[in-house]
């Protein structure tokens, strides 16, 4: 008996140590922008997702590996000036190794995913995940839910200050941290249809899909979703902020394609 | 025209074009460059002496940033410069302004700015968009004089808004405004919060609220405590004021008033006409107005947003003190306090026509009268809701050591005095002092006033004073008849 106490635990920990992923099963998702005239939802699911944003740690490990990452290594097309800079040399300030890694460039983020065998999951991918509670897979309009989101996003960031080691209550999906830790880069993060002027963008969505409908009108309050668009749209693919992480998404399971980040 | 001299025109032109842009590209170039003056509120730079165009170069930085909202109660403020309002901008009609907007890197929102004294798509939205941790930088001519409000016009832009990120900036006109003794920065602005003004603690941001504007604070410069007791405005009698008065939302129009002052001159809607001796003058969301006005007597002015249960109970009130002697020509004081008995044949009749519901209680001693509903009607306008008073304005009646003192006494006349008469000086509650006016409180039969004390004397903190009674009322209203009290004693 105390054999199986002792082995669930251990199991527990030592998916935690792989930081495993979690397999996403299809749905439908409306996200805030994105959907054609008519149509109701995308079709979404089928791919792994990583349980936690990646940590200092495994990204240190993947440095070491490929040493071109290394800070000082990387060149400005690929990253700028703040890549890794909250860091120790090669090696993430100690007690921090489980963080999730910042200052970090949607190319760095890429090719580290890439070297697992996976990708960046699409925006369309993230939001579908994001959307859910922790008792439900689409809380987005779950008034308590969406202020709790919206009460993380008011809050100053303040670098490593407002960061903690990843790793929470699971939500509907099993996946932990989308909400209330970092922000995350997403292989489309630049292609969402908030411009820089928001005011106009009832008129961009229009002219972008030749006179179809708006589609996020349905939910203008969902100020949420709004600050995460306005938010990547602000990026660029080079930049490294202090408060942007990322997570890898896979089409195969993520064993069949090498190692979960 | 000749193809041969349709070309020589073209390439005239052509030529004319180039020399034209040549020399305007040349001017702008040897434009003596300045670093703008910015301020925080409520400080305006000091006047531009220049006659000529410069450029202009603004720094600003957004800082969010957690700061006191009302006595008490923190809100997460995001700002321009860190204020709420922003740092006034000060430049001249004419001028090329280097606006650099910077995002510091501990904040978590990509910011922007959009100032209304810019020609062309979106103030500088589009142009300023920067992610925390970046600097962006866009260049604008100021071809319009006048006051301007600039804000944030990110996504949500009303939220962006809302958590305090406008200000002002001045395109000062070719010809000056008259100098004055005392320029101010004031700005008003509504707060949405859960729970409704005072409830003390860190209180986020209600989106529902903000959609329904339906506003827990209205405030002048981001804070109900910005403009009152030892942050007043200070000046001195005879002094000419002007101030930049901005409304920066993000949902409610001000009607701007001074309380014992007449606006001289108001340049309405920030623009170049203006009018003279204006009361109230409405400054519209995302809008401004310069009023000016000469300090005549010595006193204390109060800035109200003149629809009044925002300034009484949701925080629009601020302060300017004028030093000086009493000017008694133009303002006496009181002069007269006497007993006014009214023609009680009139009085007597009318009651006779509509017997009050007050008139019934204090004919049948012991009927039930609710004192919290009384303190509500008759005193939380300037008390608050809870009794916790107005700093530096209105004394608290929560805990306060002020009223138990009394309520303990042998003789507790003065307290059924000062409500029946009011009071005037300086007072000590709980250590604070209070120089106000307490008007008398009229329409209190002696049941609502035995009611009123015991509930206060017996809740908020307050406790061990005897309950009142419509006897012991009565006694003592006959005494403290119109014997007006003032607070030395």
């Amino acid at each position: 008996m105390s054999g199986t106490i002792g082995w669930a635990p251990a199991l527990l920990l030592l998916l935690a140590a792989t930081g495993a992923a979690v397999r996403v099963p299809a749905g439908e998702f409306a996200p805030l922008f994105g959907l054609d005239k008519g149509q109701a939802a995308f079709r979404v699911g089928g791919y792994w997702l990583d349980r936690v944003p990646v940590t200092r740690e495994r990204y240190a490990a993947f440095v070491s590996a490929h040493p071109e990452w290394r800070r000082g290594a990387v060149p400005a097309l690929y990253a700028d000036g703040r890549y890794l800079e909250n860091w120790d040399g090669d090696r993430p300030r100690a007690g921090q190794e489980h963080y999730p890694v910042t200052h970090v460039s949607w190319f760095a983020a890429a090719a580290y995913c890439r070297d697992r065998g996976g990708r960046l999951p699409t925006t369309l991918e993230w939001e579908y995940v994001a959307a859910a509670s922790r008792t439900a897979p689409n809380a987005s309009k779950d008034r308590a839910f969406t202020e709790r989101i919206l009460g993380w996003y008011t809050r100053p960031s303040r670098g490593d200050l407002g960061l903690a080691p990843v790793g929470e209550t699971p939500n509907w999906f099993g996946v932990e941290n989308l909400h209330g830790m970092v922000w995350e880069w997403t292989s489309d993060f630049n292609a969402s249809f908030i411009t820089a002027d928001n005011r106009a963008d009832g008129d961009t969505s229009r002219n972008f899909f030749c006179g179809a409908g708006v589609t996020g009108a349905a939910r203008r309050e969902d100020y949420a979703a709004f600050m995460r668009y306005a938010m990547r749209s602000s990026l660029g693919a080079t930049f490294t902020l202090g408060n942007v992480g990322f997570r890898c998404a896979y089409d195969r399971t993520p064993e069949a394609a090498g190692r979960a980040s | 025209m000749s193809y041969r001299s349709a070309m020589k025109t073209c390439v005239c032109s052509l030529v004319l074009a180039l020399l034209a842009l040549a020399t305007v590209a040349g001017a702008e170039n040897t434009l003596p460059v300045e670093k703008a003056v910015l301020t925080s509120p409520p400080n305006v730079p000091p006047p531009i002496k220049r006659t000529t165009p410069a450029k202009v170069v603004v720094e600003l930085e957004v800082v969010e940033h957690v700061g006191p909202i009302a006595d008490g109660v923190e809100y997460t403020f995001w700002t321009f410069g860190g204020t709420v309002p922003g740092s006034f901008i000060r430049v001249r009609v004419g001028d090329t302004v280097e606006l650099h907007l910077a995002n510091h890197p501990d904040n978590k929102l990509p910011h922007n700015i959009d100032l209304h004294a810019v020609t062309g798509p979106g103030g500088g939205a589009a142009s300023t968009f920067t992610a925390p941790g970046h600097k962006s930088r866009f260049t604008f001519k100021a071809l319009n004089p006048g006051l301007y409000v600039y804000h944030c016009a990110t996504a949500p832009v009303g939220m962006h808004v809302a958590n305090g990120m406008y200000g002002l900036i001045y395109v000062q006109p070719e010809k000056p405004l008259p100098p004055v003794d005392h320029e101010f920065y004031v700005v008003q602005g509504d707060f949405y919060t859960d729970e409704p003004f005072g409830v003390k603690g860190h209180q986020p941001f209600s989106m529902q609220r903000a959609i329904d504007e339906h506003a827990s604070y209205v405030v002048f410069n981001g804070s109900a405590l910005s403009l009152v007791g030892d942050r007043a405005l200070q000046a001195k009698v005879g002094d000419r004021i002007r101030l930049f008065v901005g409304n920066g939302g993000p949902n409610l129009v001000s009607s701007f008033h001074v309380i014992g002052e007449i606006f001289d001159t108001v340049y309405f809607e920030g623009g170049q006409k203006s009018q003279t001796d204006v009361q109230t003058t409405l400054v519209p969301a995302g809008g401004s107005a310069i009023v000016e006005f000469k300090l005549e007597t010595n006193g204390t002015y109060l800035l109200v947003d003149h629809s009044l249960l925002r300034t009484f109970n949701k925080g629009a009130l601020g302060m300017l003190k004028a030093e000086g002697e009493q000017v008694a020509s133009i303002y006496s004081g009181k002069e007269l306090d006497e007993i006014y008995l009214g023609d009680e044949s009139v009085a007597s009749a009318l009651r006779q026509q509509h017997p009050t519901p007050t008139a019934a209680k204090t004919q049948a001693p012991g009927a039930a009268v609710d004192g919290k509903e009384i303190f509500a009607k008759s005193c939380a306008m300037c008390h608050q809701a809870e009794g916790q008073g107005l700093e530096g304005v209105f004394p608290p009646i929560a805990k306060s050591d002020y009223l138990m003192k009394r309520a303990k006494a042998a003789d507790r006349g003065e307290l059924v005095g000062l409500i029946l008469n009011g009071l005037t000086g300086k007072i000590t509650v709980n250590g604070n002092d209070y120089n106000g006016v307490m008007t008398p409180v009229s329409g209190l039969s002696d049941a609502d006033i035995a009611a009123v004390l015991t509930f206060i004397t017996n809740n908020w903190g307050n406790s061990g004073a005897q309950a009142f009674t419509v006897e012991e009322v009565a006694k003592l209203r006959a005494q403290v008849a119109g014997k007006p009290m003032g607070a030395a004693e």
